[in-house]
């Protein structure tokens, strides 16, 4: 194999993610340029692993921003569950209205065919 | 500090405003520093940071337990600034480029094998990983600093699993090459 096959692949084995081939293996074993080069990239990925443990300070004042946000999301939230509980509300009060109006309709005919009925009678 | 957190989960989710306020205090400065890693721009990092809170505060109830609360966050973190990237509004890259260059060292000893302490080579990497353009970026920081699966990776950033695997390789790749660049390299390779 040659150096610069062996060294697209070395990005991917040097972690383990990808298993290399016997034959990338024993090149590797063989040639001190890739594995210096492999060297350099457990090197990296050391590096990159330290970042994990720092912490940048924030800019002051996004904390304050961050929970304004979510004061002003919670009121809205809040806001439209009391909108949904007033329409909610109104549907059933008009639900009840017309099933009331139903029934004295009703009730208003049977009352008015019973009165033709004794007329006729 | 995780039961701390896990127990301010349980109680946020539950309803209790101010445990979701203490979560925040307790997470917003690693959250920050994810967002800046992966936009290289204080502005953006703030945007992004408190979209990310916004989205995590209404999609709470959606949180399952099994996994930890930050690791959520990251992922939530990771899709806002993508799309936020996405957007390309104030993003220059040209800009971090000027600004990056400035912060290397070109005197003589400043070469890699002379200086090779991990606060300097620390600070290289964050030079070297401004110099990559977002899309490796995002990547390569998930995986290799922030230790999320690629599936993960590939999900927050609307990719395929197999998209951010060559960006993995692509980001590595080109750090490898700034950090630790070999004279002529190519030369050498045509054994």
């Amino acid at each position: 194999m040659r150096c610069d096959e062996v060294a697209e692949l070395l990005p991917g084995i040097v972690d383990g993610g990808e298993i290399a081939e016997r034959r990338v293996q024993r090149h590797v074993e063989s040639c001190l340029r890739c594995q210096a080069e492999l060297v350099q990239y457990r090197k990296l990925l050391k590096a990159l692993h330290v970042l994990r443990t720092e912490v940048l300070e924030p800019a002051p004042g996004l904390l304050t921003d961050i929970l304004a946000g979510i004061e002003a999301a919670g009121e809205r939230r809040a806001v439209r569950s009391l909108l949904n509980g007033r329409n909610a509300a109104y549907a059933g009060g008009t639900a009840a209205a017309l099933a009331a109006g139903a029934v004295g309709a009703i009730l208003l005919a049977r009352s008015a065919r019973s009165r033709k009925v004794a007329l006729a009678s | 500090m995780p039961t701390e957190v896990a127990a301010l989960v349980t109680a946020a989710k539950a309803g209790d405003r101010g445990a979701f306020d203490e979560l925040v205090k307790a997470t917003y400065a690693e959250t920050y520093t994810l967002a800046l890693r992966l936009t290289h721009d204080e502005e953006d990092a703030r945007d992004v940071v408190q979209e990310a809170y916004l989205r995590a505060y209404k999609g709470l109830k959606k949180f399952r337990e099994d996994a930890q609360f930050t690791t959520w966050l990251y992922r939530i973190t990771a899709n806002c600034a993508a799309t936020h990237l996405g957007k390309g509004n104030r993003h220059r890259h040209e800009d971090l480029e000027d600004a990056a260059d400035t912060l290397f060292d070109e005197r003589p000893e400043a070469d890699p094998e002379a200086q090779a302490d991990a606060g300097l080579l620390r600070d290289r990497l964050s030079v070297a990983l401004a110099h990559l353009p977002p899309r490796l970026r995002s990547v390569v920081v998930l995986r290799d600093v922030y230790d999320l699966p690629h599936e993960e990776i590939a999900e927050e950033l609307g990719i395929t699993e197999a998209a951010a695997k060559v960006r993995l390789h692509r980001a590595r790749k080109q750090l490898r090459e700034r950090l630790f660049p070999m004279r002529g390299e190519e030369e050498a390779r045509a054994v």
